[in-house]
């Protein structure tokens, strides 16, 4: 879909080699070896369970790899600094916290990175916060508490603290949830516009297929492992869905939109 | 921009302005009245305000005011440890004394007595060391046993279940040791309730330093405990060091309630219910709860202490018991709150 558009030359912002992550004794991820391109919005999906969140966690520095490298922008990912990391990888985590901070001292954390612990917020990182606020429309409750804010206004302003980071390379794990079909799709939008725009490398886990085929790229993960990834067009193509859910996927192109279409056939009674 | 400098933060910051000097106003109310009540009556000290001799300015400002200066800053002190106890372990119901330091504090206690009791040696010992000195070293020691068995500061989950282990384990031996020396009971039965009453002015000044040199680094790290309240990952991918926050935290905690308890003993819910207080009146971050928190704790305890002093007099109360009946009852009316609101 959108490869067709002209991009600069895509070159790996992360990259990993047969990377392994477990928990315990448990592996959940084994012989991983992928490239994230530049500018563009990779979408990643497979079943529950099969190391969507594990593979974001450890590219994220999150979980620390039992073997293989990762590496950001062409050096290793240890090698950064806390605070240089924390300024290239932007996160969003699978579970929107209820906190009693207001969204403006969210998104402000997002700064973090750039300020430090005793530095007062400067007009940079005022701006920054203003147009992250603005893109996911979480203005409005600039001075609520997220404990007050319903699941999907408190998911917006976690977005807008990942925005301001201003990171080259976003990290999102559902980004999606809690928001109802139409903000999904702003959300969709917001990723795309920051992949194409601002040459942001955008890596997002999907759980809805339709959703996820409208981004530019796919990472498919099976129970076993890496089943494809390359463009959405090299999805389709290989049929690679079906592999990793392990039973038939069903994708229709309606007017040039991919969209996921249920097996179970509609009543057809009243 | 807009953000920030609107007038909602003004508001926020108007609010917090007033609710700080309402807290010291009942501050300096509660000093002026922790001069005026004691075995004597409230005319005769407010006599002894007014037209000062030797004898009643040495009650005034020798005996009442560095104790009430004292319980502020104790109190203090455990509601500066509750606040950084709740963030570090995000945990509403987490207090300073979870670390296992009560019982350490009381283990220490119970050994300096019986070393006194036993041999001359052990009783220059324990004189040199004093209650507060056995307690301080049983809170310490305590800490860091925990700190140990959980094997670092990393797992909140370990460090709670070691604390829990570590306060089961030097109370039994704390009672065991109370069985084979139960002559010491009544003299431990002072400190296992919590007393205002030793409090001089050495001891109020150096609760002061220590609330000093903890409340410091506490603020300094605020932003570290905004930043948990997202969530371990979250907070880390913001660029915060965990272990460096912890473990900065965990000391300051560990600090503060050790000195707390080695002055005036096992003192409880201060530490527990000054940071809900504060939550509840005011809506905050942790900045403004480090700093909120304290103020209220030192208020409540020296609250405590007026009231431990005025109930029977001419006799006191123990001040832990009253603190207990106080914030047992806040507690409550909170959790009826809550059920009734959800």
């Amino acid at each position: 879909m959108g490869d067709a558009e002209p991009y600069i030359e895509p070159t790996p912002a992360l990259a990993c080699r047969d990377l392994a992550v477990g928990y315990g004794t448990r592996i959940v991820l084994e012989g991983i070896s992928l490239d994230i391109w530049q500018g563009r919005w990779t979408a990643v999906v497979g079943p529950n369970g099969c190391g969507k969140s594990t593979l974001l966690r450890a590219l994220a520095g999150l979980a620390s790899p039992r073997a293989g490298t990762i590496s950001l922008q062409g050096r290793r990912l240890s090698a950064w600094s806390r605070r240089e990391r924390a300024r290239r990888l932007g996160w969003l985590a699978q579970t929107s916290a209820a906190t009693d901070l207001t969204a403006t001292e969210v998104v402000a954390l997002g700064r973090f990175a750039h300020s430090g612990w005793l530095a007062h917020r400067q007009a940079d990182d005022d701006a920054a916060m203003h147009r992250a606020m603005l893109a996911t429309g979480s203005l409005a409750w600039a001075e609520r508490r997220l404990s007050t804010l319903s699941g999907g206004e408190r998911q917006r302003v976690h977005l807008a603290r990942v925005l301001a980071v201003e990171a080259p390379v976003l990290l999102l794990d559902e980004p999606t949830t809690h928001l109802d079909p139409p903000h999904q799709e702003d959300v969709a939008r917001l990723l795309r516009e920051q992949a194409h725009r601002r040459g942001v490398s955008v890596v997002s886990a999907i759980h809805d297929l339709s959703l996820a085929l409208t981004a530019d790229r796919l990472i498919v993960l099976g129970h076993r492992g890496v089943i494809g990834h390359g463009t959405v067009r090299d999805a389709l193509a290989g049929d690679w869905l079906s592999a990793a859910f392990e039973t038939p996927v069903h994708v229709v192109d309606h007017q040039g939109v991919h969209l996921w279409r249920p097996a179970l056939e509609p009543l057809g009674r009243d | 921009m807009e953000l920030g400098t609107g007038h909602h933060e003004s508001d926020a910051s108007a609010r917090l302005g007033w609710w700080l000097i309402s807290c010291l106003a009942i501050t300096v109310l509660l000093t002026l009245g922790s001069l005026l009540i004691g075995t004597s009556s409230i005319e005769t000290s407010l006599g002894w305000l007014l037209s000062p001799d030797a004898q009643s300015s040495v009650v005034l400002w020798q005996i009442r005011l560095p104790r009430s200066v004292g319980a502020w800053f104790a109190g203090a002190l455990l509601g500066l440890a509750g606040a950084i106890a709740q963030g570090v372990f995000r945990n509403p119901l987490a207090e300073p004394y979870l670390l296992g330091t009560a019982s350490g504090a009381a283990l220490g206690v119970t050994i300096s007595l019986i070393a006194a009791d036993a041999s001359m040696t052990g009783l220059a010992w324990a004189s040199r060391l004093g209650v507060t000195g056995a307690a301080f070293i049983g809170a310490c020691g305590a800490t860091l046993l925990t700190i140990s068995l959980s094997r670092g500061v990393l797992q909140t989950a370990g460090l709670l279940l070691a604390g829990v282990v570590v306060a089961f384990l030097l109370g039994a031996l704390t009672q065991l040791l109370l069985l084979a020396k139960p002559e010491i009971w009544r003299s431990m039965q002072t400190f296992l309730f919590g007393s205002t009453g030793f409090i001089s002015w050495s001891s109020a000044s150096l609760l002061g330093a220590v609330f000093c040199l903890c409340v410091v680094p506490a603020i300094l790290l605020s932003r570290g405990l905004d930043a948990l309240t997202l969530g371990e990952d979250t907070a880390q991918s913001l660029g915060l060091s965990l272990p460096m926050l912890r473990l900065t935290l965990l000391g300051v905690v560990s600090l503060a309630t050790a000195t707390a308890v080695g002055q005036v003993g096992v003192v409880g819910f201060v530490g527990l219910v000054a940071p809900h207080l504060v939550r509840e009146t005011l809506s905050v971050n942790h900045r403004q709860l480090l700093i909120g928190a304290p103020l209220c704790g030192g208020a409540l305890l020296q609250a405590a202490d007026l009231a431990s002093r005025w109930v029977i007099r001419p006799a006191e109360l123990p001040v832990g018991a009253v603190t207990a009946c106080v914030g047992g009852t806040y507690l409550v009316l909170l959790l009826w709150r809550r059920s009734r609101d959800g």
